[in-house]
């Protein structure tokens, strides 16, 4: 193997936050208080679909210690506008109607007036006096049901937009997306063999520990300042200011640590209300979501319905692809249909596919992006598919993918050709791992795989490096830290400049005091933002040689920068730190910065392996070892990137086994906490081994590669396959919870 | 419920300190640290016993605080992730940071108060016993493996550190 030409990257230093988390002193939104501080409650609709007729706020005004009351009567009337948030894109009409309904409530828990008072029980106990008057209308939550003609409509001025096509009559289906490569009809008639099945999946949540929580100050000169818990503080911004019809610049984000995200904490729940409340009152207002409102009001991600059919030759090789699929998109439309449709072939090399997908209105919360959004349900369907079809051709499953893997010059169905990529390696990887080479015995036990793929974004990054006195940096970033990002990017300038990881202090800015920053999302930071980091310090050695051939009395081509960081001129030598101090001395202070926006995907793939065991009686499923692989390009802490690993892979296995949203026949959801929500806990899981693959990427000068989001994708199915080996049980419906997997092995005796 | 409840007064040792504070009967154990007190190092995650991120140590046992009423810390000795480092970070905090045992760190504190009361009473303890007795706090960031190694970690340093000392009990 060879040696690392890195001196920082790819070690495991201590992260720069990791005291303040450990002692209790990180300062979420929650923990953030100011004077006057008001709280906030936010009442919300017991209906999943009913229109407001009336709402009397009187006796909720009229209670001692409440300073404001608001209802959608107080938020500006927003028009339809499309706003690019990141990592997908929002209608503003919605999304001022998703924060608090005008008059119509589209799910249960959609917000309807808010109350703030001198403490969170008196708010509670005013909103209780709040009276509304209903009218409801009949609901639905199923996809299928909801695309029916005769369906409840949810939006009467939603028109399918069929292939850009504008239908004429209402329909709770939002967008038809078709994609095609080949001739598709050709391609199944060359199959030898050719499985098809439907799928489902549930809706299921992010789960992040931490509730939704809002400080908002709306000050007399008419400035709001808001310290929040987002992925995203500019697109929070952003979002903020067209729901209050304000300017940007009037908007100042503070992102506090945040508790978790998974794709979400980049819309706005309660930004607008509390700015709103703080208004009204002329005081700050703090609000916080109880884990119901969690639940109930804030994205879940999709429910999918699902038919696919694959077609191969004898040998093995994939020939031809169908795909139909439905995402729910909640309440409003534009859920995460587009990435599920360029996802469900995405690991596999086939001449002819063809996907059409429909992004569908149901009467549940607004559906969010939930890591890999939109990837795990298709991959639930098409990797068990691959199964089936090694099975039926008397194929080795490992080797059924390792045919068929993308590589560099494979064309997605939806139209790009991939760069150099390294889902082949992730499998040899596996192919190699001591898991896939130790024989699993016992009876009910099984092993499954699985691959699976995410884009990986670029977006909008910036950074700033200032230096110290004695040449250590503060180093200035935008990108919200949710699990160690603040390490990886402080390591990159650290690796640029040549100095220790620790002689950079990175911090996580307001909007006012860093340039434009794109979400915490897309597993872009560690890439996007990295390159920022590394072009600041990148700018600063351009500054540094200006002002070291002025020292050194030479030309500034004179001086150059050796591996080490260190400066070279005239017979002159001085590392980073030694010139930065010198400079220091002799003149203004030095600053470097940079803005970025690459628009390459950093594409990752991932395989997984895990051994389960069934019980036969009961149908539940035990997770005996769990192997995840995954290509990270160049892995900047090691630690932090299996990290990720592990924690998508458990987020994998609670969508696998245990988790979905039950609704009553009235649609209301019935399992809205965490005790019976049913998330993963520690007992549940055995230790996640890892295996980082390293296949570098061109775009980005350490050759990282985004690495969040590939890990939840492989578990359900790998598990599904899994469970099949250990059952002969084909599982097409998640989650694969001990009551649906019984009742399957039952008739499928 | 009225709202002109009467507080009531309270007396109680928290971190080792004594500390009196004024409540309102209904008031939860945490919503004194937090907001009376300004011990924010304990978190919300459910307000219902699930998740385990306000887990305080009361009169030796790991309790979720949201489940604990105020006025129940009268005459009892609370510890709280505020008290674990005592100049310098506890061999606990220092695993967690040195394992990568978080990432978002909500949860944190929680699994922190649970683990050190469980290293305390049953040093050794398999993966299994710390899989079960941490089970009550919940982490959906790092598919709690650097956690459970961490707690191990800890446990290992504190046992030689045990060897090499006399205790104080």
């Amino acid at each position: 193997m060879a040696t690392t030409p890195y001196r920082v990257i790819g070690t495991r230093p201590v992260r720069h936050d990791g005291a303040d988390k450990v002692t209790g002193k990180a300062v979420y939104t929650a923990d953030f208080k100011l004077p006057s501080l008001q709280a906030g409650f936010v009442l919300r609709s017991p209906h999943p679909h009913a229109k407001i007729i009336s709402i009397d706020t009187s006796a909720a005004e009229a209670t001692v210690g409440v300073s404001a009351v608001v209802t959608g009567a107080d938020f500006p009337d927003v028009q339809d506008k499309i706003a690019h948030l990141g990592e997908g894109s929002v209608n503003l009409a919605h999304l001022s109607a998703n924060c608090m309904a005008k008059d119509k409530v589209l799910y249960r828990g959609h917000a309807v007036a808010a109350v703030s008072a001198t403490n969170a029980h008196i708010a509670e106990e005013a909103a209780a006096k709040i009276i509304i008057e209903y009218e409801i209308l009949p609901s639905v939550t199923d996809i299928i049901e909801a695309m029916a003609d005769d369906a409840p409509l949810l939006h009467d001025d939603l028109f399918t937009d069929d292939l850009g096509q504008k239908a004429d009559t209402a329909s709770n289906v939002a967008v038809h997306m078709h994609f095609e490569k080949g001739d598709v009809a050709a391609g199944f008639e060359q199959a030898d063999v050719v499985v098809e099945a439907e799928f489902k999946t549930a809706t299921v949540h992010q789960g992040y520990i931490e509730p939704h929580a809002i400080v908002a100050d709306y000050n007399e000169d008419g400035r709001v300042r808001l310290w929040t818990s987002t992925q995203g503080s500019f697109t929070c911004r952003q979002q903020t200011a067209e729901i209050l019809q304000i300017g940007v610049g009037d908007v100042l984000v503070t992102p506090c640590e945040i508790g978790g995200g998974f794709g979400g904490k980049i819309a706005v729940y309660l930004e607008p209300t509390a700015a709103i409340l703080s208004k009204k009152s002329g005081r700050p207002v703090s609000i916080q979501m109880t884990r119901t409102d969690v639940f109930e009001a804030t994205g879940p991600t999709p429910a999918s319905f699902m038919r696919v059919k694959v077609g191969a030759k004898k040998d093995g090789t994939l020939i031809a692809g169908e795909a139909w699929i439905a995402y729910d998109a909640g309440a409003f439309p534009g859920g995460v249909i587009g990435p599920g449709c360029m996802c469900v072939f995405s690991c596999y090399d086939i001449e002819h596919a063809v996907v059409d997908g429909y992004d569908v209105c149901v009467n549940k919360p607004h559906t969010k992006a939930y890591r890999a959004p939109g990837a795990t349900q298709v991959a639930f369907a098409m990797e068990q598919l691959m199964d089936e079809l090694a099975e039926q051709l008397d194929i080795c499953p490992l080797e059924i993918r390792m045919k068929n893997a993308v590589k560099e010059g494979s064309r997605r169905v939806d139209g790009p050709v991939y760069p150099q990529i390294g889902f082949v390696e992730c499998l040899e990887a596996l192919r190699d791992s001591d898991h896939w080479n130790s024989p699993l015995e016992g009876e009910n036990r099984g092993r499954g795989i699985a691959g699976g793929f995410w884009f990986g974004c670029g977006l909008k990054s910036s950074a700033a490096c200032s230096v110290n006195s004695d040449g250590t940096i503060s180093l200035l970033e935008g990108s919200t830290d949710i699990g160690g990002s603040r390490a990886s990017l402080a390591m990159q300038l650290a690796e640029t400049l040549g100095i220790e990881a620790a002689d950079v202090n990175p911090m996580v800015a307001d909007t006012d005091s860093v340039g434009y920053t794109d979400v915490t999302g897309g597993s872009r930071v560690t890439f996007a933002t990295g390159l920022a980091a590394y072009e600041a310090g990148r700018d600063l050695q351009s500054q540094m040689k200006v002002r070291a051939a002025e020292l050194w009395e030479c030309e500034t081509s004179d001086i150059s920068i050796a591996d080490d960081g260190a400066f070279s001129g005239n017979g002159k030598t001085a590392g980073f730190k030694d010139l930065a101090s010198q400079l220091f001395s002799s003149g203004e202070a030095l600053v470097g910065r940079a803005t970025v926006a690459p628009e390459c995907p950093t594409n990752g793939f991932a395989a997984h392996i895990v051994d389960v065991e069934v019980d036969s009686d009961t149908g539940k499923v035990t997770i005996l070892r769990y192997t995840a692989i995954q290509d990270a390009g160049k892995a900047i802490h090691p630690s932090y990137v299996e990290g990720q690993m592990q924690g998508g892979a458990v987020q994998g296995i609670g969508w696998a086994l245990n988790e979905e949203y039950f609704f009553n026949d009235d649609d209301q959801m019935t399992n809205g906490s965490f005790l019976d929500y049913r998330m993963p806990t520690m007992l549940e899981v055995p230790m996640i081994d890892t295996i980082i693959v390293e296949t570098g990427n061109a775009d980005h000068p350490y050759g990282v590669r985004g690495v969040g989001e590939p890990p939840i994708i492989p578990p359900p199915p790998a598990i599904g396959n899994a469970i099949y080996n250990a059952t002969q049980t084909r599982m097409r419906e998640l989650p694969m919870s001990p009551p649906k997997l019984w009742q399957a092995m039952q008739s499928s005796d | 419920m009225t709202t002109a409840t009467k507080k009531i007064h309270v007396t109680t040792t928290i971190n080792g300190e004594s500390v009196e504070f004024l409540c309102e009967p209904r008031n939860s154990l945490l919503e004194v640290l937090r907001d009376t007190l300004g011990l924010t190092g304990c978190k919300e995650g459910c307000n219902n016993g699930n998740c385990g991120a306000c887990t305080v140590i009361v009169n030796n046992r790991p309790v979720n605080s949201c489940l604990v009423f105020g006025v129940e810390a009268e005459g009892a000795e609370i510890e709280t992730v505020e008290g674990i480092a005592d100049g310098e970070l506890h061999p606990i905090q220092d695993c967690f940071l040195e394992g990568a045992a978080l990432q978002c760190g909500i949860c944190t504190p929680g699994f922190l108060v649970t683990a050190k009361a469980l290293l305390e009473k049953k040093p050794g303890a398999s993966e299994e016993t710390i899989r079960f007795d941490l089970s009550g706090n919940l982490c959906r960031c790092t598919g709690y493996d650097k956690i459970v190694r961490a707690i191990q970690e800890a446990d290992k340093q504190l046992s030689a550190a045990t060897v090499d000392s006399p205790t104080n009990d």
